[in-house]
């Protein structure tokens, strides 16, 4: 028998298109023949393996026209889509994309407005800049290093404290006891407050009284080694100031006492703002709380801010406010003696008498 | 019960090969798995796709006789659909944060790991008749798949007798299992 005929009983045996003599025959042989046995086994296994391919085969056909039909009768969701489902599909599949890069400008833009507040100076209107000085790195360095010569130096006197310093700005006495004026915004966020005379000696000192809103603050020395003056060689005006009245000033920007002159400007300060007048001098940061003082050595207002966007417009605040501002702090407190001196004794002299004289009397405010 | 009998009456229809039995549970199912592959980044093609790879699973599932209902025809064409396009977003390298929307479903990690080994066979016999070439591809399938008798055979293919057209289709049988069972080892090997 050759491979076909055989092939071909196997087949019948298997389909069982075999008469009854012939398939006890044929079992007969496939006991005596392992050859014949393994090829039915194997080939019903064939069969068995192609009848179901075929039936997969069948029924993804069928699937496909179910499909079709379906479609076609709008019984499922066709396969076209048109105008909103389009969108819907696109949203849907871009919308992590959309996401992700939703969360980053997000991200982005919250972080730029975390770093502009940081670095933005904190005051009421961006144009104004207070003249606080904040003290780098590098100087905090040099004023412990400075501390450190001080602490040598006075080592059976008592130890001089070596906190950093974060804000400084000038300050100048009111009355001869220790009672002295500043700007708010210098010593507002300050735990502990330091003066420092032109000497280099330095005060403890605390705020007795903070006006946010005109800017002044009156701090008093509180501090052992200080000793009270006989008197104050200026005096305070009353009354608002002339334009274009020439006028001085002595402050900090630096470790060392700076002289700066100009003149009156304006009668009110920034946007019109009548607690204030302008001003023309050279200041920087650090000359925040200084006087000003017209020829006659009265003080005329407290140096206050400068419009970063012209040159040379300063801000003061006009010195009838620290009348007001004291006024204040007597009915409430131990200050009721104090007075403000309306006689200046610096009357009459050169500038250069009048600063010598002055220079004693104002102070570096620093505050950590 | 309602419900539950007319559930058991759709699978046998389906385990039959019933076209009405087939519609019903396409025209019952589709439109979800769509919205399902849709909404995780996929095409209606892929939809398509995906629910016709689900309802061979659950077709062979039904045919291999073991088969017990203990969930909808829903949840389980749900679960597998969900399986498969996982699979299927892995396998393009998608990132794929736990697909959205609705419940886990039921258990059908073996049965699509099954569904696979059965398709990479059932691939590899369309690829051996496909490599037979003609007449024999279209002799074997019109006898084995269409289940055509030779007499019918011999005539459409214009053999003088059912014999002679019997002999031939014993010729191209030899052919393909030889490459059948070659690719079949080779598979094996490889796999």
């Amino acid at each position: 028998m050759d491979d076909i005929k055989i092939l071909d009983t196997v087949e019948r045996y298997i389909r069982g298109e075999m008469s009854p003599d012939e398939r006890l025959y044929f079992e007969q042989r496939r006991k005596t023949d392992p050859e014949i046995d393994q090829l039915v086994v194997e080939h019903t296994l064939f069969l068995q393996q192609m009848n179901r391919f075929g039936e997969w085969k069948k029924f993804k056909q069928t699937l496909q026209e179910t499909h079709i039909d379906l479609a076609q009768q709008g019984k499922i969701h066709s396969d076209k889509l048109r105008g909103g489902a389009k969108v819907v599909y696109l949203w849907n599949k871009y919308k992590r994309v959309t996401a992700i890069a939703a969360s980053i400008a997000g991200i982005t833009a919250i972080g730029l407005t975390i770093l502009m507040n940081l670095f933005t100076p904190q005051i009421k209107d961006p144009k104004v800049t207070e003249l606080v000085h904040r003290v780098n790195a590098a100087e905090k360095n040099l004023k412990v290093l400075d501390n450190k010569i001080n602490y040598v130096d006075k080592k059976n006197q008592q130890p001089v404290m070596s906190t950093p310093v974060r804000y400084n700005g000038t300050g100048f006495l009111i009355d001869p006891k220790g009672l002295m004026i500043t700007n708010a915004h210098v010593v507002k966020n300050s735990r502990n407050i330091f003066v420092q005379n032109n000497k280099g000696d330095q005060f403890k000192a605390f705020v007795v009284k903070l006006d946010v809103a005109r800017d002044v603050a009156i701090i008093k020395i509180d501090d052992d080694s200080f000793k009270s003056f006989a008197s104050l060689p200026y005096s305070f005006k009353k009354a608002t100031s002339d334009i274009a009245e020439p006028i001085f000033t002595l402050g900090y920007p630096r470790d060392e006492v700076v002289y700066g002159e100009g003149y009156l400007s304006a009668k009110t300060g920034y946007n019109g703002d009548t607690l204030s007048c302008q001003i023309f001098i050279a200041a920087n940061p650090g000359n925040s709380g200084g006087p000003i003082f017209n020829h006659n050595g009265e003080v005329i207002g407290i140096l206050s801010a400068k419009e970063t966007e012209a040159e040379g417009a300063v801000f003061a605040v006009q010195s009838k406010y620290i009348y007001q501002v004291l006024d204040e702090l007597k009915k409430s407190s131990l200050y009721e003696n104090v007075k403000l001196s309306s006689k200046s004794s610096l009357l009459g002299l050169d500038k250069v008498q009048q600063v010598k004289k002055i220079q004693d009397f104002v102070f570096m405010v620093k505050g950590d | 019960m309602k419900a539950e009998s007319n559930e058991k009456a759709l699978l046998q229809g389906l385990a039959r090969s019933d076209k009405k039995a087939i519609e019903i549970i396409y025209r019952e199912n589709y439109n979800m798995v769509r919205s399902l592959v849709i909404n995780n980044s996929g095409s209606t093609d892929d939809a398509k796709d995906i629910f016709q790879e689900a309802m061979i699973v659950l077709y062979e599932k039904v045919r291999s006789g073991t088969f017990e209902l203990n969930c909808l025809i829903k949840t389980y064409v749900y679960s597998v659909s969900r399986r498969l396009w996982l699979k299927r977003l892995q396998q393009m390298n998608r990132y794929v944060p736990a697909i959205e929307n609705l419940q886990d479903g039921v258990q059908v990690e073996e049965d699509v790991e099954e569904n696979e080994r059965i398709n990479s066979e059932f691939l590899a016999m369309e690829k051996a008749i496909g490599s037979l070439g003609e007449p024999c591809k279209s002799l074997l399938e019109a006898y084995y798949l269409e289940k055509k008798s030779m007499h019918e055979i011999a005539q459409f293919f214009g053999y003088t007798n059912a014999e002679n057209a019997k002999n031939q289709k014993y010729k191209c049988l030899v052919r393909l299992k030889k490459i059948f069972f070659a690719q079949y080892k080779n598979g094996n090997g490889n796999g």
